[in-house]
This record gives C-alpha cells, structure tokens and sequence, in this order.
C-alpha cells in the first residue's frame, strides 16, 4: 500500500507533533513546573493519528486520561490544551480540567474522560446522535485494556451492537493498567474475542505502524459511514513513559521489555520508511521537525504567559447558564 | 379546572416537549408505548438492562445536541448508574469550563410504603444534594410535577426529578394551558402562624393532615413545600420560620445527613432567624434503617400523621 504524498506528510507531522507536545510536557513536568496527573501517550502516537485523520469536525470522538494524542489528532489548538495544563485561565476547560480532561466541542472532541471505561458508555450517546441526525457521521472512542475489564466495556458493546450504532471502539491495548499486565486481568485473552461475542466486526492491527492504523480504520470508517454498525480495532502498542508523571510511582513492567518497544518507536519507524521510499528527504523531515518545534514553544509560551485564573473563578460554571 | 393523576401530568409536559424539540429523545429499559406510538423507535428507546450504560448514553448525546429524558425507574437502579451520574454528568459541565451544555432528565421513584423491602423503597435525594452540578426536584403534586418537569425540559443542565411512588395515581387539577415552575420557588401549600412544618416529596401530604388535626386544637400550621432541593428556596423558608418561630422538618429519607439537617442548618446559621426560634428545630425522618419488607415494620420505619402531630405538638410545648 503507498499513501499519498501528502496524506504520509499529514501523518508524519501530526504523529511528531504529538510526541514533540508530549517531551515538552514531561519534560516541564520533572522540572516542578507541572502538577497533577499527566499520562503521556509517548509511544502511542500511530494510534490517534491514523484513526483520526478519516474523521471530519462532524465526527464525534470521546478520549481517556492519555488523551492529549487525541486531541491534537482530532484538531485541538495546541496553546489552549497547553494553557490547560497548566491550569491557566485561558485554557480550554479554563484551568478546571487540567491534562486529564480537556475537550473542544467545536470540532467534535467531547472530552477526555478519567475514570476507566466510562468514556464507553458516553460515546455510544454520541454514535447514537450521529445515527439520529443521519448524515453519515460517525463516532469513535478511545480506551485501552484496562477498560476492557470495566462492566461499563461490555454494556457499551451491547449497545453499540443492538442499535447498530456508528461507533468505531479503538481499543489501545498498551499491554498493561498501570503496572498490572493485562494477561492477569482479561480472562478472555485475545481482546477482540469480547466484540466478537456481541456480533461486532474487529480487527487487530499493528498499533505502531501508522500505515497500518491508518489503513483499517479507514476501511472501519467507511463501513461504518455505511450504516454497518458498530466496529472494533485493536492496535497493540505500548506506553514509554509510566502511567503516569511521576517521581514516586514506580514501574514494574520488565525494563529489557520496554527498551525493546522503544526500538519499535512509531514515529522512528514511518520517518525511516517515508526516507527509504522517497516520499520525503531528509530536507523535508527537517523543515516539518522545525515546524513542530516552533508550534510547541508557541503553546508553551502561550501558557506561562497567560494569567492565573482568579480563585473566585471556582465558582462559574456549575451549571449552564 | 380538569383532573389528572400526578404520572399523567408528567407525561403531558413530556409529549409537549417533545412536539416541540425533535431533538429530544427517551431512554428506558421498558417500552412505553405512548410514547413510541407518538414519537418512533428512533426516538423512544428502549435501552438493555444497563443503567449505568444508558446514562452514559445520555450524557454523549447531551454533548451531541440532543436532550435525553433517561427513565432509570427507581432510585435504586440509580446507583447502579453512580459513576455516570456523580463522575460525569454532574460535573461534565464545569470540568470541560462550560463549553457545552448537558440537558438531561433523570427520573426516579423514590419512597416507602408498597412493600418493596430496602432495595426499592429509598430517597435518596440528599446523597445527590451532595453533589455540585445536578438539580434536584421533587414534584408533590399533579400541578407541580407537570410545571416542574417542563421547567426541567427548558433547562441546559441535569436534572434529576424524584418521584414518590405513593404519588403516581393522586389526582390533582391541572391547567390545559402551557405553564412553567420556576426552580428554586418554594410553594406554600398551607398557610398558619404557630408552626413552620417544611415537608418533601410525599410526606406534604402528611404535613398537611397533620396540620388540619392540630388546627382542631388551636395550633396553626403552615406547610412549606420546598418542590425543589437544588436549588433550595432559602428565603421562603427563612421568612415562613421568622413569622412562627418554630421548625418541624419532615421527610421520609434516613434522617442522618438527609435534606431535612440541611434546611435546619440553614434556619438554625441565619442570625435573625435563630434568635427568633421559640425552641429548638425538631425532625421527623425516616429511621435510620434500611427499609423493611412486612408492612408494621415499613410504617414503623417512615414519617406519618401522627408523628408529625406529635412533633408539632412537643414544639408548641417548647415554647
């Protein structure tokens, strides 16, 4: 399969996008100059980017605590997600999310969800509008293995699949929820043998390999476009960083085999075959390296230099007005 | 002016709305099938057994334009749907900074008295009270639910209606043209001047034929319905105790931490009001016990006239 010259620069920039936003984060997080929970989606980046580059502002997608990836995937203004981390007033949840929750409804992102598996239930909510409104749009949600193991998975599965919804399920199956390997925890082993219990269409792929990401879901989109019913993709991948910032949490997972998903880096990986290819030059890569950079001190400077927002500020929007 | 029943006064504020919005739609694990008959399959939902999914359901479709009236049945089924409800659609709102609206009614039976043992017979409006981000009404009559719901289906957030089912089938005028209850108005359902009886959900009811026996007795009784807990019309209850100077709080709901501690909270906190207090507040809730199962004990366990009588009566003794 070749990818269109431009659809790979997409790609490729999105993808480096995302772990250059994601270094910058960690790296102002271990300096002191961040608080909270802050899960990075480095290593994960082929993921969001591939499914989303088939979505329009008219699709709606529900994203999960390392959701920054899909948010800059979907289209969200890097210096408000930045400012929301943080926790400015000029963020996009207005300091009151921070990393863990930031949406922009105005392009179809509802939200980044932190409790496990219950961004399911919710994306069955937007699958089911989509369906009602009957334009051919979609919905997609983003989960990982943990939330295979939540009641909140399989009554979302059920849904999706009785009422045919147009939902794309995207399962990141990095392997592990926090250090508990997800060997121990699903005892249906292969993941996609759970959807294919509720009559849906799965499909594993490689989740570092944006091509291949890429590829599926627009052929999972399609259908659903289609009025197929719902869809599940599997993209097996793995995190770098722990699960989440920190100096205290510790890592279990075995190190030689996080070392060896490093040498599988997704964005290493694509830049090497788009060279080999000659799709881009190493002139090209450079320019989008440099592009990706100043757009990333942009939204880091946009941040610290917005203000603080007013303690008071606490007290707005409780409820809509 | 017509009669209805309390459910029948519900479900005509829901076929308005719904005539009007087309983006409105119903969620519930039973058909009903007024609804789809008037509305469609697409529309009128059922939904699987899966409380906590279809809740869920509703928050995504708020987030996606569309209002969803989310049937959970009865309040117990409710906490099945817990993380939904407390972790997102109470504070979806203010966590993503108000950038969108999530309108959703949440309606659930609450209350005691038809034998259905502790796991369908709770009222647990306060545990939600607790909770920034949703409203809470509690409609007591067919003229109220109808005014009250419709209110609900204008409004941009959650709402949770608790609906007591000893409620349903009390007939009860009802206006034929269009009418609204604003949130917050609290109703006073019996004027006196002796005894500030607040009461909630079906328990006004109580209050008030209490209130008629005691009236025999010379004592006069006013009733404060409060039709809402959030938000809770304060000062309607703050003017009604400064004028008698003494507090009864009802309600049928576990008295620990309940809603009936809140409103002699607020009483007993406002300086003008406590220093007019003639004796001290008095609460008459349920028992701090799960709900029984055989009908001495299930009446044993909740508010009733005579108790109410009995606690207006050790008030006036107080003086």
């Amino acid at each position: 399969m070749t990818l269109e010259r431009q659809t790979a620069i997409e790609l490729y920039t999105t993808m480096l996008t995302i772990r250059r936003f994601e270094e910058r984060v960690a790296t102002e997080f271990y300096a002191g100059r961040l608080f909270g929970f802050i899960h990075s989606y480095i290593g994960e980046e082929a993921i969001a980017t591939g499914v989303c580059r088939h979505l329009t502002d008219a699709d709606r997608i529900v994203s999960h605590h390392r959701g920054h990836g899909h948010c800059i995937a979907k289209g969200a203004d890097m210096n408000r997600m930045m400012a929301e981390i943080y926790g400015k007033k000029t963020g996009y949840c207005k300091g009151k999310g921070g990393s863990m929750h930031i949406a922009d409804f105005s392009i179809g992102m509802l939200g980044a969800d932190g409790i496990v598996g219950a961004g399911l239930p919710i994306a069955t909510g937007a699958a089911m509008a989509a369906q009602l409104e009957n334009k051919g749009n979609v919905a997609a949600v983003f989960f990982g293995d943990g939330a295979c193991q939540e009641g909140e998975f399989h009554e979302a599965l059920n849904l999706a699949a009785i009422w045919k919804l147009p939902l794309l399920f995207v399962c990141e199956n990095n392997h592990y929820g926090v250090n508990t390997p997800a060997d121990y925890s699903l005892a249906a082993g292969e993941i996609t043998r759970m959807p294919e219990a509720y009559h849906i269409a799965s499909r594993v792929v490689y989740g570092n390999d944006v091509e291949a990401v890429h590829e599926a879901a627009g052929e999972a989109v399609a259908a659903l476009r289609r009025g197929e019913g719902p869809y599940f993709l599997e993209c097996t991948t793995y995190r770098w960083h722990k699960h989440f910032l920190s100096d205290q949490l510790e890592d279990l997972r075995p190190p030689e085999e996080l070392e060896s998903w490093k040498k599988k880096c997704p964005v290493a990986a694509f830049e090497a075959a788009l060279l080999e290819r000659g799709v881009l030059s190493r002139a090209d890569l450079d320019r989008i390296e440099e592009g990706v950079l100043a757009q990333v001190e942009e939204a880091y400077r946009f941040a610290i230099e917005s203000p603080d927002p007013e303690p008071e500020d606490a007290l707005e929007d409780v409820y809509s007005l | 002016m017509r009669e209805i029943t309390y459910d029948q006064a519900i479900m005509e504020a829901i076929q308005e709305e719904f005539r009007r919005d087309p983006r409105t739609v119903h969620l519930s694990t039973d058909l009903d099938a007024e609804l789809t008959r008037e509305f469609g399959s697409d529309r009128i939902r059922v939904t699987p057994i899966a409380e906590n999914s279809f809740v869920g359901a509703s928050i995504g479709l708020a987030g996606s334009g569309y209002r969803t009236v989310a049937n959970i049945r009865m309040a117990t089924f409710g906490f099945v749907a817990m993380d939904q409800l407390m972790n997102h659609a109470a504070k979806i709102t203010y966590m993503f900074g108000g950038q969108a609206s999530f309108p959703v009614l949440y309606r659930m039976t609450v209350g005691a008295g038809i034998c259905g043992a502790a796991e369908h017979s709770v009222s647990p409006y306060s545990m939600y009270m607790n909770v920034p981000g949703l409203k809470i009404i509690l409609p007591t009559t067919p003229y109220d639910a109808k005014g009250l719901v419709k209110t609900a289906l204008r409004d941009k957030n959650p709402v949770v209606a608790f609906e007591h089912v000893g409620l349903g089938c009390l007939e009860g005028e009802v206006p034929e043209d269009e009418y609204f209850i604003p949130f917050g108005r609290a109703d006073i359902k019996r004027e006196g001047t002796d005894v500030t009886v607040v009461a909630l959900a079906k328990m006004v009811h109580e209050a008030t034929t209490a209130a008629e026996e005691v009236a025999k007795e010379g004592i006069s009784v006013e009733v404060v319905d409060p039709r809402t807990l959030v938000p809770l019309d304060g000062e309607t209850i703050l003017t009604s105790v400064k004028k008698t100077g003494r507090l009864v709080v009802v309600d049928e709901a576990c008295q620990t931490c309940g809603a009936a501690a809140e409103i002699v909270a607020l009483v007993t906190a406002d300086k003008a009001a406590f220093s007019g207090l003639k004796c001290a507040p008095n609460r008459v809730c349920g028992l701090d016990v799960p709900i029984p199962f055989s009908p001495p004990m299930e009446r044993y366990a909740v508010p009733d006239r005579a108790k109410i009588v009995e606690a207006v009566r050790d008030v006036m003794a107080g003086a």
